[in-house]
């Protein structure tokens, strides 16, 4: 008689193999969709950037491994770097199957998508509703990684302490459950709080959606979890900063694709996009920084990366909306402002974030995510808004409902699944698997040798 | 027979192992090892929180000498890893009660050199 977690695993093979059967090829009705449209609809030139910038973003998780891995300690590298690529297959074969239909599918309330598009099923190579000049499926493939890397960054806030399976079961709920909702809030036609049909709400890449999102389940874990064993003083120093120093590096060359793909096209909105992404993170790298310098004496390797991740992160939702300057003072709030909440709001509160999950992404994403509502000016993006610096306060107050709203939604949805699957199956190691590190308590492998 | 443990500057290595083999002393054993004295090392600081307790890198040789290559292996020590500036390290010396070749059990000073 099997045990429970190997009927289960059993269950999700079966589950899969089934689920290859339901995956759709490119109907004829597509095909001859395209073969009626004029043939400038499809543009090779967006087609072959969406790819590209498809690639880059999935390049950030396999990053984000790298960039938490090294912040770790040695026996806990691999669990880690497991843990990210099990989202890259899992999640990756959930959207496949429904949550991109969930997502983006057809709008049922304003809440979520219907189950039109089970499989990818009606998702052809003919353009969507969501850009005119890619293939649909392209557009559902660079929606995948997005949807890959969000409940990646919430590993960092359980880091060393998670029981493995209960993270596979978590993540796979979590992204059936709070981030395909909240897309479809945002990025959904029809959704309630974004601009097809809802309140207005402007997120260009993801402020909300995946860091607001990410960072409040980020909190949520940290609450339920509770700390390591050893927390604040017992706990190691990162084991291989060059990993972070490279993931950090990985994750700033695939924010290109974040940022500037999502403007759906080789266009003047990609290059504006771009730039923006990139001055922010720069200046907030070099914010953070000075700040090390002003408080510490020295300027750290740790906190310059960290900073410029903050600062890629507070861009993404603005990088479409705002001049170039507008960028430039996001990048260097988010790099005051998380430069705070991860020396003083963490040290005053006690609580143990493991890899600063909530601290930069978190609050990163909530500031830049209201700020778009001060820079957002059409000058930069015809087709979007202006923010209360452009004279239109009212974007200001809609970008902070929103935000305000989906940070509730994942912290509450995300502290109850957590609290779930703690009920049905545990969610933290034990202290002695704590002690001899997840490496080898769940996944049985030394990251390194230590004799040949 | 004399065992002697030495605690020594990292970029001294060469030089006491120079030493060592100009005084014809050729079994020794190296490891790394972390370590501080009196001035407690530099505090590292990652992400604002700042480590206590800090220590630095230091080398560990291990020698196992007859009494009489004891003085000749303590100068030569000296001589490689002596820089005059806080942190030099410092060498320890103790009696050794046995030793034993383990490819042909013979013991004692023989057993040694």
């Amino acid at each position: 008689m099997l045990s429970f977690l190997a009927r289960g695993r059993v269950f999700l093979l079966a589950g899969l193999i089934c689920m290859a059967g339901l995956v759709s090829p490119v109907g004829a009705a597509e095909d001859l969709a395209q073969k009626a449209a004029p043939a400038s609809v499809l543009d090779s030139g967006d087609i072959a950037w969406m790819l590209l910038a498809s690639a880059l973003v999935m390049l950030m998780t396999p990053g984000l491994a790298f960039f938490y891995g090294g912040l770790v300690r040695k026996k806990n590298i691999l669990s880690i770097m497991m843990q990210c690529f099990m989202i890259l297959c899992i999640v990756s074969l959930q959207w496949i199957f429904c949550g991109y239909s969930l997502a983006f599918g057809p709008d049922v309330g304003g809440v979520i998508g219907n189950l039109d598009w089970l499989g990818l099923k009606g998702v052809g190579m003919a353009p969507g509703a969501y850009a005119p000049h890619i293939p649909h499926r392209l557009f559902a493939i660079y929606q995948m990684m997005f949807a890959v890397i969000t409940p990646a960054l919430i590993c960092g806030a359980f880091a060393e302490r998670m029981r493995f399976s209960a993270f596979c079961i978590f993540s796979l709920l979590w992204s059936t459950l709070v981030y395909a909702p909240v897309a479809h809030w945002v990025w959904g036609a029809g959704g309630f709080l974004g601009t097809m049909g809802g309140w207005g709400t402007v997120d260009f890449a993801g402020g909300i959606v995946v860091h607001v999102n990410a960072g409040m389940a980020a909190l949520a874990a940290v609450l339920v979890m509770g700390k390591r064993h050893g927390f604040p003083h017992a706990i190691s120093p990162p084991h291989n900063l060059p990993f972070a120093v490279l993931g950090a590096a990985l994750l700033w060359f695939g924010w290109y694709g974040f940022n500037a793909g999502s403007a759906l096209g080789a266009n003047a909105l990609a290059v504006n996009a771009f730039m923006a992404t990139h001055a922010a993170g720069a200046v907030a790298g070099l914010v953070w920084c000075l700040l090390d310098w002003l408080k510490f004496g020295k300027p750290t390797t740790l906190g310059m990366i960290t900073g410029a991740v903050a600062g890629l992160a507070a861009v993404t939702p603005a990088s479409g909306f705002v001049e170039l300057s507008g960028a430039v003072w996001i990048g260097v709030l988010a790099g005051i402002v998380c430069w705070l909440s991860v020396t003083a709001m963490k040290a005053k509160f006690n609580y143990d974030d493991s890899l600063d999950a909530f601290g930069v992404h978190g609050v990163g994403g909530f500031l830049g995510s209201v700020a778009v509502g001060l820079w957002a000016t059409q000058t930069a993006n015809p087709a979007g808004v202006n923010g209360l610096f452009y004279g239109h306060a009212a974007q200001f107050w809609i970008q902070l409902k929103a935000c305000t709203i989906v940070a509730a939604y994942s912290f509450v949805v995300s502290w109850l699944l957590f609290k779930l699957v703690d009920h049905i199956i545990g969610l933290r190691v034990t202290h002695d698997e704590e002690s001899i590190g997840l490496d080898l308590s769940q996944h049985r492998e030394a990251g390194y040798t230590v004799i040949d | 027979m004399k065992y002697i443990i030495a605690i020594i500057q990292p970029d001294r290595l060469d030089t006491v192992m120079e030493r060592l083999t100009e005084k014809e002393i050729h079994l020794v054993t190296v490891s790394q090892v972390l370590g501080r004295g009196r001035q407690k090392g530099i505090a590292e600081i990652y992400r604002s929180h700042k480590e206590a307790g800090s220590l630095l890198k230091k080398i560990k040789i291990e020698v196992a000498v007859n009494d009489e290559f004891a003085q000749a292996t303590l100068d030569a020590i000296m001589q490689g890893a002596r820089s005059g500036r806080i942190g030099d390290g410092k060498i320890f010396v103790f009696d050794l009660e046995q030793v034993q070749r383990i490819r042909t059990g013979e013991q004692g000073p023989s057993a040694i050199g």
